[in-house]
C-alpha cells in the first residue's frame, strides 16, 4: 500500500464522529464574516452598515488576484463593518450581519438533483470558482482559482483529491465523501477539465474503507479517475506528502510548488464546493464542520453557515464539558487553540476539537536526550532538535542552510518528543524569521535590477 | 638520563621550528589595518551589545574610522561624552544625542488586567505573539514572558513577579535598544532621560476603542483626550484612541497626570500636583498616588 | 467550565513515551540477562548490580543537588540504566569498592561534568568500565567460573575470547548452545546472548531503539571474521564458526544492543548510525584479532562515540524533495 517516503507518526485517530451523518445546524441569528479568511490579500467589503443582504450575495470582493470573494451566508441587515476579535483574540476586520429570515440571492440552484454534464471551458470554470470565493477547505485556505490557473511554462499532469483527513478527531471530509460522493466525483471531472488533464487520483487512508469502496464504485463510471488507498500515517494529508504518496514524485524545497511536479491537489470538501459553484451557482457560504472531543456529549458533523459562532456548534454538541481545557479550531496536530469562542466558523475550519484539561496540558519539558525521534519523525527530512536549538541561539544563517523553510509545521517532531520539548514552537518562530529575512533580501535586491 | 636529555632536546627543536614557521606565516598573511581602529575600540565601552547597529564594538570602531561622516553613528552605551572623545581623536564631528532610557509603556498589572486564559506554550513573547492575543484581553500590552529581559546585556530590566510586567533600572539602562527590538508588541520605547530619572509618559499602547480597553484593562488609555486639552505645551497628541506624550515638548508640568481618568499616565520620580479641591475623591486618590513614586525611586 | 482555557501552539498531543518510560524499558530489557547471569554466577551478580545501581543513583542525586544545583532529574531512571550496564561489564567477583569507584567515574566524570543526560559524549557505563580495566586490571580480568561448571576445566578463569586469544582454545571449543545460554566465564551481562536478544526484541517492540545500529555492528563483525577466516585459508566449518563465535562471545551483543544505541552517544540519523556501527564492528574485530586486549567492544564504542559529533555534522538526513 502506498504512503509518503520519509518520517511520519501515528497519533491515536479518535475519529469519534465518523459514523454520524451530517446534520444541518440551525441558522445563527448573527454572523460575523472576517474579510481575511484565506491566504493572500483580504477581501474588500462591498457593503456598509445598514445594508440589506441576501443569502449568497457578494459582500466582499477579492482584494487582488491572490484573494477570494466572500458572500453573505444569511439574509439580513449589516450591523457593522469593524474590528472584531477572532478565535485567537486578535482584532480582524469583520462584517456583522443580523439575520432576517433566509432569502436567497437569485441564480443559486439549491435542489439536490445531480448535474453531471459540464460543457464550460476551462476559463469559464475557473471564473465561476473565483466568483464563488472558493478556497482550500482543508485548513490552508489557498484560493482555489489561483491554484487552478496554471502558470505559463508549467503543465499539470494530474489532479489529486485529498480525502486523507489524517488529522486526528476530524471526520468532515470522510462524511462528505460518503454522503456526497456522486457530486464530489463530478467535481473531480470539473477540476480535470479546468486544468486540462486526463488523470485524477482520490487519495484516501485505509482507515476509511467505506469511503474507499463508495468512491471506487462511483469513480468506475468515469474515465481517468482512480481511488488510491493509502497506508495510515500522519501527515499524509499534507500536500507534498500526498503527492509523494500517490505519484512517487517529491516536490522540491520552496519556492517550488506542487505544479512543478505536475500535480494539482484539492481537498475533498473543496472539490464538493467546486461542484456546487460550477454546476449550481452556489457560492462558498457553508461547510461541514466536525465538532468533537472525548468529553463532549455528542460529537457531530454539522453543515454550518460561515460566520456562525463556534459557541453555537459547541452548544449543539451538548455544551462545553466541565473539564474542558482547550478548544481547538481544527484538529489536535495542527489546529489553533482558541480563546474567543464567539468567533466565527470560517472557510478553512474543518472541525472544532475540545480537549480535556488533562489531555490538553503539556507535560513538563526536560532536557534533550538526543534520541533522534524527531529526526526520524520529520516528513520533510529536517533535524527539528537542531533547528529548535539554533532558533534559540538566533543563528538564522545556519537555520536557512539546514532548510528550515521546508518545515510544514505538521507537529510530528514535538508530538513524538520523549523530553516534551517545545520543538515546533521554536522551529515555527525560526521559520518565520528566516522567511522574513529571505523576503527582505529579495526586496533589497529588487531595485538594483 | 639520556632519555630525558633527548626528550628535552627534541621538544626544544620542535618549539623553535614551530616558532619560525609561525613567524613566516604571520608575515605572509598579515592584514594591514588602520591602528586607529584599535584605539577607537578601546575608547568604546566594549559591551558588544549591538545597540549601535553593528555586531560589536569592533564593527563600530571600524565604521567610525573609515567613514567621513560619522554624524549618524552613535554609541548609546558610551553616550555623548564617549562620542565626543572619539570624534576629537578622529578629528570628525560627533553626533549629539540626549541621554535616553528604555520605558515600558504598559500598566496592565495582574491586578488591573485580569488573565482570561492560560498560556501553556514555550515562554517566549515572540512565540506567543505570533500565536494569539496573549493571556489577557488586551491585544496590545505586555505579554509578560520576558523576551526583553533575555535581550538585555546590562541586567537593567527585570520581570516583577507581582505585576507580571518588566521594570527598567534607569541607572543600569544604557538605551542600547535591544529590549525595544526584542518586544514583539512594541511596548518599550526609548525616551528622553530626565535628571533624577524623572518621567511622565502614557503607560499604555492600546489602539483599541475606549470601551474595549476598559473591558480588558483598568489601567489602559481610552483615548478620551482630556490630557491633550490640559497640556499647555502641545506635547500630547491622541491618535488611534491612544495618547502620546512627546518627550521633547513635555516640561514635566504633571497637569495631565491628574486629568487621566484611568491612571494611564505614569509619573516617576516626582510628587503629583495637589488635586484641585473640586474633586471629592481627592483625599482618597492622593495617598495612593504619592505612594507610587516612593515605590519607584 | 471550571478553569481558564489553555492556549499553546500546535501540536496539542504529546507521546506517552516519556524519557523515564524509555529508560525504564531499557532496564526491563536488561532483566532477562540479569536473571540468566544470576543463575550462571550466583547471587554475587545481584550484589554487584545492586551496589552499582544504588551508587549511580546516589552519585547523580548528590551531584545534581549539591554541585550542579539545577533541576533534579534523577527520577528519569537514566542513572539506573547506567548502573545496570556498568554492573553488566564487571566480573561477579569484583570487590564492592571497585564498583563504587566505577560508578563514580561513570556518573561524576563521564556524565555530569558534561551536563548530564543527553550531553555526555561518551557512554558513562563504558567510561567507568574502561577506567576500572586500566586501574584495576587484575580484579577486572579475574572471571569467576559458572556455578554449575563441570565440563569447562579447559577454560578455567579465562573468557572464551581470552582463551582464543592466548591460544588455549580454538573458537570452536564452545558450542553455540553454551554461547547462547551463557555457560562460560565472563562479565555479568555479556554471557547470556539469548537473554540479551530477548531484551533486544523488547526494545524493538517498545520502539525504544531501531534495529540499524545493533544489526549493522553484528553483521560487520561477522563479515569481518568470515573474510579473515577466508584469507587465512580456513575452509568448511571454520568459515562460519569464526563469525558465529565472534558475534556470540564476549560483549558483542551487550555492546551493540545496549551500549552503542545509547541515544546521546550515537548519531542522530539512520545513515550516520550505520557508519557509526560499521566503525564499531571493524574496530572491535581489529582489537580482538590483533590488539593487546582479548575484547575490544568497549574501546570500539568509545572511539566511535568520539566521532559522533563529526558524523552528526556531515551526515544530514535525506531532505524531502532534494535529489
Amino acid at each position: 500500500m502506498k504512503t509518503f517516503p520519509i518520517g511520519g507518526v501515528h497519533p491515536s485517530a479518535n475519529k469519534l464522529s465518523s459514523a454520524k451523518a451530517i446534520e444541518v445546524l440551525p441558522l445563527p441569528e448573527v454572523v460575523t464574516i472576517p474579510l481575511a479568511q484565506h491566504i493572500g490579500a483580504p477581501a474588500v467589503a462591498k457593503v456598509a452598515k445598514g445594508d440589506k443582504v441576501l443569502t449568497g450575495q457578494l459582500i466582499a470582493e477579492a482584494g487582488s488576484f491572490m484573494s477570494a470573494n466572500i458572500h453573505s451566508p444569511i439574509s439580513g441587515t449589516v450591523t457593522a463593518v469593524d474590528l472584531v476579535p477572532n478565535g485567537q483574540g486578535l482584532r480582524q476586520m469583520m462584517i456583522t450581519i443580523k439575520r432576517e429570515g433566509d432569502e436567497w440571492a437569485e441564480g443559486i440552484d439549491r435542489s439536490e438533483q445531480l448535474v453531471k454534464a459540464c460543457d464550460l471551458s476551462a476559463q469559464e470554470i475557473i471564473a465561476r470558482i473565483k466568483a464563488a470565493g472558493i478556497v482550500g477547505m482543508g485548513g490552508a485556505t489557498f484560493p482555489t482559482h489561483v491554484k487552478l490557473s496554471i502558470p505559463a511554462g508549467k503543465k499539470a499532469e494530474c489532479v489529486i483529491i485529498n480525502g486523507v483527513e489524517c488529522e486526528p478527531y476530524l471526520t468532515s471530509d470522510h462524511r462528505m465523501m460518503l454522503e456526497h460522493g456522486e457530486e464530489l466525483v463530478v467535481g473531480v471531472t470539473i477540476l480535470m477539465k479546468a486544468v486540462g488533464v486526463e488523470k485524477a487520483y482520490i487519495g484516501i487512508e485505509n482507515n476509511k474503507p467505506d469511503a474507499i469502496e463508495h468512491l471506487s464504485k462511483i469513480a468506475a463510471q468515469y474515465k481517468g479517475i482512480e481511488v488510491v488507498p493509502l497506508k495510515v500515517r500522519y501527515p499524509q494529508g499534507g500536500e507534498k506528502q500526498l503527492i509523494a504518496a500517490v505519484t512517487g514524485r517529491q516536490v522540491p524545497p520552496p519556492p517550488a510548488l506542487p505544479i512543478d511536479v505536475g500535480a494539482v491537489v484539492c481537498n475533498a470538501s473543496t472539490t464538493y464546493a467546486v461542484y456546487q459553484a460550477v454546476q449550481k451557482g452556489m457560492p462558498l457560504i457553508q461547510r461541514v464542520v466536525t465538532i468533537t472531543g472525548k468529553n463532549l456529549k455528542e460529537p457531530k458533523n454539522l453543515l454550518t453557515r460561515m460566520g456562525t459562532p463556534v459557541s453555537a456548534l459547541i452548544a449543539a454538541a451538548g455544551g462545553l464539558p466541565e473539564d474542558a481545557g482547550k478548544v481547538i479550531n481544527g484538529g489536535p496536530m495542527m489546529g489553533r487553540a482558541m480563546v474567543n469562542l464567539d468567533s466565527p466558523v470560517t472557510k478553512g475550519c474543518s472541525g472544532i476539537t475540545v480537549l480535556s484539561e488533562r489531555d490538553a496540558r503539556r507535560h513538563e519539558s526536560s532536557q534533550c536526550i538526543k534520541c533522534a525521534k524527531c529526526v526520524a519523525a520529520c516528513p520533510m527530512g529536517l533535524e527539528p532538535y537542531y533547528l529548535s536549538k539554533m532558533t534559540q541561539k538566533k543563528n538564522w544563517d545556519e537555520l536557512e542552510a539546514r532548510m528550515i523553510t521546508s518545515c510544514i509545521e505538521c507537529g510530528c517532531c514535538q508530538s513524538t518528543c520523549p523530553a516534551y520539548l517545545p520543538l515546533l514552537d521554536w522551529v515555527r518562530l525560526g521559520k518565520q524569521t528566516v522567511m522574513g529575512r529571505i523576503r527582505a533580501r529579495a526586496a533589497a535586491a529588487a531595485p538594483k535590477k | 638520563m639520556e632519555v630525558l636529555l633527548y626528550t628535552i632536546l627534541t621538544l626544544c627543536v620542535l618549539g623553535v621550528l614551530a616558532a619560525v614557521i609561525l613567524y613566516f606565516v604571520a608575515q605572509k598573511f598579515r592584514v594591514e589595518e588602520d591602528p586607529r581602529i584599535d584605539e577607537v575600540e578601546k575608547m568604546l565601552p566594549g559591551a558588544n551589545c549591538g545597540g549601535c547597529g553593528f555586531a560589536g564594538c569592533r564593527g563600530m570602531a571600524d565604521a567610525l574610522v573609515k567613514r567621513d561622516d560619522i554624524s549618524e553613528l552613535f554609541c548609546p552605551v558610551g553616550g555623548g561624552d564617549c562620542m565626543k572623545a572619539i570624534a576629537g581623536y578622529l578629528g570628525k564631528a560627533a553626533a549629539e544625542k540626549q541621554p535616553e532610557v528604555a520605558t515600558v509603556r504598559c500598566g496592565g498589572t495582574c491586578e488591573k488586567r485580569p488573565r482570561t486564559n492560560e498560556y501553556n506554550g514555550v515562554k517566549s513573547c515572540a512565540v506567543a505573539a505570533s500565536l494569539y492575543v496573549g493571556e489577557t484581553g488586551c491585544a496590545f500590552g505586555c505579554l509578560g514572558f520576558g523576551d526583553c529581559v533575555a535581550a538585555c546585556a546590562f541586567d537593567a530590566i527585570h520581570m516583577n513577579p507581582e505585576t507580571g510586567l518588566p521594570e527598567v533600572d534607569p541607572d543600569k539602562c544604557t538605551a542600547c535598544g535591544a529590549c525595544v527590538k526584542a518586544c514583539p508588541k512594541m511596548v518599550i520605547e526609548l525616551r528622553k532621560k530626565w535628571p533624577k530619572n524623572r518621567a511622565v509618559y502614557v503607560s499604555c499602547v492600546s489602539k483599541d476603542k475606549g470601551a474595549v480597553v476598559m473591558k480588558a484593562c483598568k489601567a489602559g488609555c481610552i483615548g478620551c483626550g482630556k490630557c491633550e486639552k490640559v497640556c499647555a505645551f502641545g506635547a500630547i497628541t491622541v491618535e488611534n484612541n491612544l495618547a502620546y506624550i512627546d518627550p521633547q515638548k513635555c516640561k514635566l508640568c504633571r497637569k495631565c497626570v491628574n486629568e487621566c481618568p484611568t491612571g494611564a499616565i505614569k509619573l516617576v520620580g516626582m510628587e503629583p500636583l495637589p488635586k484641585e479641591p473640586k474633586a471629592p475623591a481627592a483625599p482618597k486618590a492622593a495617598p495612593a498616588a504619592t505612594k507610587e513614586p516612593n515605590h519607584e525611586s | 467550565m471550571a478553569n481558564k482555557l489553555l492556549v499553546a501552539p500546535a501540536p496539542h498531543v504529546q507521546t506517552s513515551q516519556s524519557t523515564a518510560r524509555i529508560m525504564r524499558d531499557v532496564v526491563i530489557a536488561l532483566m532477562p540477562a540479569l536473571v540468566v547471569s544470576t543463575i550462571v554466577f550466583g547471587v554475587d551478580v545481584l550484589r554487584v548490580t545492586a551496589i552499582s545501581v544504588a551508587a549511580c543513583v546516589v552519585f547523580e542525586f548528590l551531584i545534581q543537588k549539591y554541585v550542579v544545583r539545577g533541576p533534579l532529574t534523577v527520577s528519569n531512571w537514566s542513572a539506573v540504566v547506567t548502573g545496570v550496564l556498568l554492573a553488566f561489564n564487571l566480573p561477579a567477583s569484583i570487590p564492592w569498592w571497585i564498583v563504587l569507584i566505577g560508578a563514580f567515574v561513570a556518573i561524576a566524570i563521564a556524565k555530569m561534568t558534561f551536563g548530564g543526560l543527553g550531553k555526555n559524549p561518551f557512554n558513562p557505563a563504558l567510561v567507568g568500565r574502561v577506567f576500572l580495566l586500566v586501574a584495576y586490571p587484575v580484579q577486572m580480568t579475574t572471571w569467576p567460573m559458572p556455578v554449575q561448571n563441570g565440563a569447562f576445566d579447559a577454560l578455567s578463569g579465562a573468557t572464551p575470547l581470552a582463551a582464543v586469544k592466548q591460544g588455549i582454545a580454538g573458537p570452536d571449543a564452545l558450542g553455540v548452545q553454551d554461547l547462547l545460554l551463557g555457560n562460560m566465564p565472563g562479565s555479568l551481562g555479556e554471557v547470556a546472548a539469548l537473554a540479551l536478544l530477548v531484551g533486544f526484541a523488547y526494545l524493538l517492540w517498545r520502539r525504544v531503539i531501531t534495529w540499524h545500529i545493533p544489526v549493522t555492528i553484528l553483521v560487520t563483525m561477522a563479515v569481518f571474521a568470515f573474510l579473515v577466516a577466508l584469507c587465512s585459508g580456513e575452509s568448511g566449518a571454520m568459515l562460519w564458526q569464526l563469525p558465529l563465535f565472534h558475534v556470540l562471545a564476549g560483549g558483542a551483543i551487550l555492546g551493540s544492543v545496549f551500549m552503542a544505541t545509547d541515544y546521546s552517544t550515537s548519531p542522530m540519523t539512520v545513515k550516520g548510525g550505520v557508519i557509526f556501527a560499521v566503525g564499531i564492528g571493524v574496530i572491535t574485530m581489529l582489537i580482538r584479532l590483533w590488539g593487546a586486549y582479548p575484547e575490544g567492544m568497549s574501546f570500539a564504542i568509545l572511539l566511535m562515540n568520539a566521532c559522533v559529533p563529526l558524523i552528526n555534522k556531515y551526515v544530514q538526513p535525506k531532505r524531502f524533495g532534494v535529489k
